[in-house]
């Protein structure tokens, strides 16, 4: 290794203070520098650390951003998530491989490119997308690749392939991006005209346990998927024995089909940050952190201006607003490509500078969490709410929606409708009404709250999005009657299983099973019991897996058996008794056949 | 106030427990048997094999990982449970490569004991083959980690016990496993035959060398009666 | 009336199963007395003569003639048995599994250190049945009824589980009969 890498390496482990919960953000510096972290690095970083390589290896290699082996100056990351890919994501990979001459997982022989492919990143109202270092490039045709290329190979700059930029905040200076906000629908709460930082005035006007308080009564339930009351989260904090404790933001955004927290803190990021302070408050904690998806690099910058300036608005660091004992401060934490850092435990794992992998519960976060303090982990749109309530009050909010799921959620509508983008609705709302407002007049299936919720066939476009019927962190994912449901089914069991973090046995080894003879059923090599092996895997990965992931993994082949039988019906053999429909003597037999350059006599064929 | 002791059930029967403990440590302490794999007495309970699995209060959690809880009611050997336990079991059979008539541990191994223990006579899982490391450059240890089920019991015995770290895990989902220093065989680390981590594999995956097959079958840990003791670390 | 018939075979296995069916020693009369042998080794019976009530199964598919045999045993008889690891698992010869069969068979007759083989030919004769891909467990090929482990079974989980299907009393073998070695 060359003196100055290593002068660097050691620099930026000492920024951090050689400190190993920090680990995240060490590998992640010297990844963007050195384009890769080498076993030297490991070596130097564990020496640094007072730690084994081993172990930053076991960092390093969990986590998709980062690369033992040397990236490419620019790495083009092309996001093959469902809907980019029903948009022609995969025509834009193939244009990117023939226009570098690489294939994706490549890099090019001089070091400039790599390749890759990427799950959702936030873009699918705008796919297909892709992500060139930290640029966002949307809307992308296979037409319009060389001319890319080419500009990358002139310029080395990513940013060059930004000519225009997407409206709202991204033309910010700081961002300068072509992403679009696509807000769809204004509605009463996050998207409603409001008065600057008055939640977090009232707040302090009142004792924390009551800002608690009507934050209970408001009814406010957690909006990044699991939907537990958010009150009733921050009182646990707030009991919790400890003096020290956490605020988290959620801002990891990776369920495929959400983008709603990317509109949110390019947008509404003040009131996020309003949303956060009031919710220190509340609980008692000094020290926020936005652990902000490795894909949203991009928002970085702009992010950090506006903290710093809400820290000389005194908005932000001590006595806020001029209150004595009331000190928050926020930093944010950069993941690095893994869906189950959003996770809430996982994600904790990794601000701690560990692999993503969710932690044993009990204890639960707000017990014993970031640092074995308790803390607070809220999704953006949660936080952003918070403040809304403490402006308006608790009846307002309570007001809005049904009477058992409170106020407004934002979705994120994409796929196959006239008017994808960012929808602000009422609880209750049926997916008729939302079908019929962002122009999808012939959906064969709905997916709401993305492949961890549930395919929704239309005879059920009755239903409504609330707590009590359909619940969801808000993707919403539009399936015209042209579209295969059940290779995109089988395409988002393959997130999961590339996303799983392999910590327990269902998750990590059943759901490739499930791939497995799901694959075979698709393939017409199938009947009835391995439709019904399908359903009874399904059913132990669902109840035996640790976390949400793998309790949800199967979902996207159990609800479209469930509500999609015919599809499965019309592949389905007839049933034998006797013969397993999975086993596939040609395919067994295929590759004696080509080296003995013979047909087997006893199973003939003739292809 | 904090009671000093906990009262509940397991399958009917009532078990009492220290406050601290779980489920898992109280049915010990109680005689009553809950198949367990990754767990290991003195390490923190790892929660991963999932094998321990128990209805309490209706909910499915793994025992050793669940705080025992005044008057809580756990299910614990019944039809339901013991059918998602061999579903796991199964998994992590066909996960690796478990041969066992070829296999040293055989007859003392515990995801073996386990498996018998629930009456798994064929894998309803198909094998997956998969191609994985052997290392024999260390002149007392084997390791073949075509058995590892990635319990984590090395892991932590090697860091809480031993305090090397000699294993960790890399790689995430399917990909995950088990490794040592990168670039390194078992032979360049310090691993060493009197280290505790040695004992701690309940599979056939860290092996003493020059002990294998010595006791004779038909006296091996498992073949006469399930789980004839819990195991403890060495 | 007559008595059920049973039927044996050795597939990909080594003929260990078939060792621990005659294991069973005295026994074999009284199983004669409750049972005719039809295709089997051990009369050396080539081809099935009359339905059979009951087939044992040795060893996996690892041939095409494998899956041949296995497919007639279950057109033939009522009740399909798989016997031993080879049988239930795959077994050793499925150790060749995570190695591609284009590198089993050049390791075997081009590159290995034991073989002289100077013009280089793998064996095509169309009298050697096609490898598959992999071996696979006789149930992944077609549907069997019980299985009966061990590698090979002992002579008395053989006898178990014969006498329980013949006095059509439900398999239910004891701890010390579930084996896997
Ligand atoms: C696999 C998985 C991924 C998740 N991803 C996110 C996410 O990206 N953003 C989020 O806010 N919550 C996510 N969650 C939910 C969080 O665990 C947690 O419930 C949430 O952040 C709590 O905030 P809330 O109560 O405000 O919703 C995820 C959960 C699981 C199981
Ligand atoms: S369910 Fe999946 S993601 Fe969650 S802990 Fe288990 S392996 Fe990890
Ligand atoms: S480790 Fe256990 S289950 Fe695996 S092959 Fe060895 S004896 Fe069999
Ligand atoms: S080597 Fe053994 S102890 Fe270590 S993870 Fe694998 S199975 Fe567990
Ligand atoms: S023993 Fe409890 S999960 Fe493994």
């Amino acid at each position: 290794m060359n003196p100055e890498a290593k002068a660097f390496m050691i620099g930026v482990c000492r920024e951090y203070g050689s400190d190993r919960t920090r680990l995240m953000d060490i590998v992640r510096r010297i990844q963007e520098q050195e384009r890769h972290v080498s076993l030297e690095a490991m070596e130097l970083i564990a020496e640094e650390l007072g730690i084994e390589s081993v172990e930053v290896r076991s960092l390093v290699s969990f986590y998709s951003f980062f690369s033992e082996k040397p990236q490419g100056k620019i790495v083009i990351r092309v996001c093959n998530d469902v809907v980019d890919l029903m948009q022609g994501g995969a025509e834009v990979s193939r244009a990117f491989e023939a226009a570098l001459g690489i294939l994706v997982g490549q890099t090019t022989a001089d070091g400039k490119f790599t390749l890759e492919h990427t799950p959702c990143i936030g873009m699918c109202d705008q796919a297909p997308a892709i992500l060139v270092n930290h640029v966002v490039c949307t809307r992308l045709s296979a037409a319009q690749v060389p001319r890319m290329v080419e500009i990358l190979k002139r310029t080395g700059d990513p940013q060059a392939l930004v000519t225009q930029y997407g409206g709202g905040n991204n033309e910010d200076e700081r961002i300068r991006s072509m992403v679009q906000n696509s807000i769809r629908r204004e509605g009463e709460v996050l998207l409603a005209p409001r008065e600057a930082e008055a939640g977090l005035r009232q707040a302090v006007a009142m004792q924390p346990e009551d800002v608690v308080r009507s934050i209970k009564d408001a009814g406010l339930r957690g909006c990044g998927g699991a939907g537990f009351p958010t009150g009733m989260k921050w009182e646990f904090t707030r009991k919790a024995a400890g003096d020290r404790k956490f605020l988290i933001c959620n801002a990891d955004e990776g369920e495929p089909g959400t983008f709603k927290d990317r509109v949110l803190l390019t947008e509404k990021f003040d009131l996020l940050c309003e949303g956060m302070a009031v919710a220190g408050y509340a609980i008692g904690a000094q020290e926020g952190i936005i652990y902000l998806r490795g894909e949203y690099a991009y928002l970085q910058a702009f992010l950090e201006s506006i903290l710093a300036r809400r820290r000389k608005e005194g908005l932000l660091g001590t006595e806020i607003l001029g209150q004595k004992g009331f000190d928050f401060d926020i930093r944010i934490q950069m993941g690095g490509g893994a869906y189950i850092c959003g996770e809430e435990s996982a994600l904790i794992s990794s601000c701690e500078g560990l692999r993503g992998d969710p932690k044993t519960r009990p204890p639960f976060p707000a017990q014993k969490g970031y640092l074995g303090c308790p803390t607070s982990v809220n999704n953006v749109e949660t936080l952003c709410t918070v403040a809304c309530i403490l402006e308006r009050g608790a009846d307002a909010y309570r007001a809005l929606g049904t009477s058992q799921s409170a106020g407004t959620k934002l979705l994120s509508v994409s796929g196959d409708c006239e008017w994808p983008g960012i929808y602000e609705f009422p609880f209750g709302v049926s997916l008729h009404e939302i079908l019929q407002e962002c122009g999808a007049t012939d959906a064969q299936a709905v997916l709401v709250g993305g492949p961890s919720g549930t395919f929704v066939d239309p005879a059920q476009f009755n239903r409504t999005i609330c707590f009590s019927d359909l619940s969801t962190g808000g993707a919403v994912v539009v399936f015209g009657p042209h579209r295969n449901l059940l290779r995109i089914a089988g395409e988002y069991l393959d997130f999961f299983i590339e996303e799983s973090c392999g910590y327990c046995t269902p998750c990590r080894a059943g759901t490739v099973l499930m791939k497995q003879r799901f694959e075979e059923v698709l393939a017409g090599r199938g009947n009835q019991s391995d439709l019904d092996y399908l359903v009874e895997l399904g059913r132990t990965i669902k109840s035996t897996s640790r976390c949400g992931l793998g309790q949800t993994a199967c979902n996207p082949v159990l609800t479209t058996i469930a509500n999609f039988r015919p599809l499965y019906s019309a592949l389905q053999k007839a049933p034998d008794d006797n013969h397993k429909a999975s086993f596939d003597i040609y395919g067994a037999l295929r590759d004696h056949e080509a080296l003995a350059g013979r047909t087997s006599e006893i199973f003939p064929h003739t292809n | 106030m904090s009671k000093d002791k906990i009262t509940f059930t397991i399958d009917g029967c009532e078990v009492t427990a220290q406050p601290g403990q779980t489920v898992m440590q109280a049915a010990d302490a109680a005689n009553i048997r809950i198949p367990q794999l990754c767990y290991l007495e003195g390490l923190t309970p790892h929660g991963s094999c999932r094998v321990c699995i128990v209805k309490a209060n209706g909910r499915l959690d793994t025992s050793c990982t669940l705080p025992a809880v005044e008057g809580m009611v756990v299910e614990n050997n019944t039809e339901e449970i013991n059918e998602y336990r061999r579903d796991l079991v199964d998994m992590l059979f066909v996960e690796g490569n478990h041969i066992c008539p070829s296999c040293e541990k055989s007859g003392d191994c515990e995801l073996q004991g386990v498996a018998y223990e629930l009456g798994i006579t064929a894998p309803k899982y198909p094998y997956q083959f998969p191609r994985r490391e052997t290392d024999a450059s260390h002149p007392d240890i084997f390791l073949d980690l075509n058995r590892c089920i990635l319990c984590a019991r090395c892991v932590q015995t090697s860091r809480d016990l031993d305090g090397k770290t000699v294993f960790e895990f890399v790689g995430r989902g399917p990909d995950k496993k088990l490794a040592i220093r990168p670039g390194a065989r078992l032979a360049d680390t310090e691993l060493d035959i009197t280290d505790q981590v040695v004992g701690s594999c309940p599979v056939g995956t860290i092996l003493k060398k020059r002990v294998g097959f010595a006791v004779p079958v038909g006296e091996r840990t498992y073949d006469k009666e399930p789980h004839p003791e819990q195991p403890v670390s060495e | 009336m007559d008595k059920p018939k049973l039927a044996t075979c050795s597939l990909a296995g080594c003929f260990g199963c078939h060792m621990s069916i005659l294991d069973i020693d005295e026994r074999i009369l009284d199983l004669v007395d409750l049972v005719d042998f039809d295709k089997s080794p051990i009369n050396d019976k080539k081809a099935f003569t009359d339905r059979c009530l009951v087939g044992l199964l040795e060893g996996g598919c690892s041939t095409e003639e494998n899956v041949h045999v296995l497919e007639s045993f279950r057109n033939s008889c009522d009740i399909l048995i798989s016997v031993g690891a080879c049988a239930i698992t795959g077994g050793i010869p499925a150790m060749r599994n995570n190695i591609p069969l284009t590198e089993c068979l050049s390791e075997a007759y081009l590159d290995g250190p034991t073989v002289y083989n100077p013009g280089r030919v793998l064996p095509s004769d169309p009298e050697i049945p096609l490898c598959l891909n992999n071996v696979y467990p006789c149930h992944e090929v077609v549907k069997i009824d019980y299985f009966l482990p061990g590698c090979p079974p002992s002579a008395d989980t053989i006898w178990e589980g014969l006498v329980a299907l013949l006095s059509g009393k439900p398999l239910d073998l004891p701890y010390q009969l579930v084996k896997y070695d």
